[in-house]
């Protein structure tokens, strides 16, 4: 029972979305509306459970003095600051003068700057450790690494004209082909393993079933 | 004789031209025939929408506003469209309801508006047919489906090539195992409602039965609280499948954050104090992609990751020891648990694939020699 309903769930909603696909008819996609908005609504309550997760895990470990307990207690304060923060000041929470916007100019922005600047350095470490050349593939990446960053930058025009069209006939061309033929690839892959779950083949997903590892 | 006629000319020549230039005043006197406009239903849509085709005769008006009225009724403006425009889909009409359109030519000039068009109802289709491409291929993959689910019940077997990702997942876990250090799955950032992130979640099943069996600590940190609440009855149900549901401990799947670089940073800071002996990354990745596996990689764990998002394998082939690549990816629960019925699935994948690539040659082909039926019908919108 606890996973032939689950299947039928599956079932019938999937063969739902794919005949909603199909036909563009009111009867079919006002239910279809619907049932996105169901999907909100199931989406929104799991955040409550993820919170209370998050809280659980954290304090737990902050008790436990864990290592980097201190981080914590700040990952904890802070939560529970901007959501208080953010509830107080109701549907003037994202007001450019409010509080909310403050915390998040403030701290939040700076530091997923900060984040997404470290990129930088780890695609740097990351090249040095790809252009080392061990095989005639690796060869074959960095000459057209080569010529493609080069053919990027104005040094690349001014030392040849050939080398910005050497570099577009790499991108459209070669890496466009090559990457059509992953997306074909990943586009069957796609259907398959959609076929496969509403077909309740994939029975672990959802939780248990025969067969795997 | 000549010189008789060229004189008959001569005397005739005033009289003919007065003619000329009066019926020339007439005619121009006269209105300019409307140009017909042509008002249709828009196929292929959910009704609302009602397409306006005309060809403006030259000189063209600057512009056009197109009124409407329900038959019967009287006209209103619905919008103004330039001079040069030829088409306008009109979606803010009521479906099942009789319209009449004109167009009125601005500045005003009455000689230039067009007809009034048929009167016509915008209707809800049953079907689309720009989608008959995807019915049928997905057609094709259903019966090829069934056809192989059934081949293989009878006990056909077929050979898959091997991928040596799916390979080592059993033997990074044994390492972790060795080295009494975990195991990190990390499932993407995308919700659970994206293919990969369900794949993922299948993978996941297999990757916990090992470490539930081999006893290996398994770490799940998620960046959606829907892929939390999946994974955590993932995770459970595989520890109660080979008899260790004792051995679930509750944090072992966790919420982090729904933020792109807030989620990075927390699973970095857990490679770095929990140093795993095995990384998988497996699921939808985006410019995180080489912020986690360069982490991973810095704190000496084997790497095992898999996406289908283009841009981002570069980064995981360069950081991670082993890669599954697109179709890899979605093949790899059904490779991994050897069941008939799932490889099935994959034999028909790949015929469906030979298919297409005969598809792409032919289409290719007859295009070269000015034939577009096929690449036509496999267009898509």
């Amino acid at each position: 029972m606890k996973r032939t309903v689950p299947f039928f769930i599956t079932l019938l909603s999937g063969l739902f979305c794919l005949i909603a696909f199909f036909v563009p008819h009111p009867w079919i996609h006002e239910s279809y509306g619907a049932v996105q908005t169901w999907a909100i609504v199931v989406v929104g309550c799991t955040y409550v459970l993820g919170v209370a997760n998050l809280l659980r895990v954290n304090v737990q470990q902050a008790q436990r003095r864990e290592g980097d307990w201190i981080y914590k207690i700040v990952l904890i304060v802070g939560l529970l600051t901007t959501m208080a923060v953010g509830f107080s000041e109701g549907n003037h929470y994202s007001d450019v003068t409010s509080h909310f916007n403050w915390i998040y100019r403030t701290f939040y922005s700076p530091m997923t700057s900060t984040m997404f600047a470290l990129l930088a350095f780890f695609i740097a470490s990351a090249a040095f450790r790809a252009f080392r050349i061990r095989s005639p593939e690796a060869l074959l990446l960095a000459i057209a690494a080569f010529i493609l960053m080069l053919g990027r930058v104005p040094l690349g025009n001014a030392i040849s004209h050939y080398i910005p069209d050497a570099a577009d006939w790499l991108m459209e061309i070669p890496q466009n082909a090559a990457k059509r033929g992953i997306l074909i690839g990943a586009a069957l892959g796609v259907m398959a393993t959609g076929i496969r779950v509403i077909l309740g083949l994939e029975k672990a997903y959802g939780g248990g079933g025969e067969g795997g590892a | 004789m000549l010189g008789v006629e060229r004189g008959k000319a001569g005397v005739h020549f005033p009289a003919a031209v007065s003619v000329v230039f009066f019926l020339c005043s007439l005619l121009s006197a006269l209105p300019v025939a409307a140009f017909p406009l042509k008002a249709s239903d828009t196929p292929n849509d959910g009704g609302g929408n009602i397409t306006l085709e005309w060809t403006a005769p030259v000189p063209v008006a600057k512009e056009w506003t197109l009124v409407r009225r329900e038959r019967g009724g009287t006209f209103a403006p619905v919008t103004t469209i330039e001079g040069t425009v030829h088409s306008y889909r009109d979606g803010a009409v009521q479906t099942g309801v009789v319209y009449e359109y004109q167009l009125v030519a601005q500045p005003t000039n009455p000689q230039l508006d067009s007809e009034i068009s048929g009167a016509t109802q915008a209707l809800a289709s049953k079907f689309d047919w720009t989608k008959l491409n995807v019915l049928v291929v997905s057609g094709i993959f259903f019966l090829l489906l069934f056809f192989y689910i059934r081949q293989a019940q009878s006990g056909v077997r077929w050979t898959f090539r091997k991928i040596p990702g799916l390979d080592a997942i059993e033997e990074a876990i044994g390492r972790a195992t060795e080295m009494g250090r975990g195991v990190l799955y990390v499932p993407g950032v995308q919700e659970i409602d994206d293919i990969q992130t369900i794949a993922s979640m299948i993978l996941l099943t297999k990757v916990a039965r090992m470490t539930a069996k081999y006893e290996t600590n398994l770490l799940v940190p998620t960046n959606s609280p829907g892929v939390y609440t999946v994974a955590e009855e993932v995770v459970k149900s595989a520890y109660a499948d080979v008899g260790r549901a004792d051995a679930y401990r509750g944090d072992q799947v966790r919420y982090i954050t729904s933020e792109q670089f807030a989620y990075v940073a927390a699973v970095n800071g857990m490679m770095l104090r929990e140093r795993p002996a095995a990384n998988f990354l497996l699921g939808a990745f985006f410019a995180e992609s080489l912020l986690l596996a360069e982490t991973g990689h810095s704190v000496g764990a084997i790497q095992i990751a898999g996406t289908a998002n283009v841009h981002q394998m570069p980064f995981f082939v360069v950081a991670c020891d082993y890669t599954l690549i697109g179709e890899e990816y979605y093949a790899a629960s059904a490779l991994l648990s050897n069941d008939a019925r799932l490889l099935g699935s994959l034999k028909a994948s790949d015929t469906v694939k030979i298919f297409l690539i005969v598809v792409i040659v032919a289409g290719s082909l007859l295009l070269t020699f000015g034939q577009t039926w096929l690449a036509g019908f496999f267009s898509t919108q």
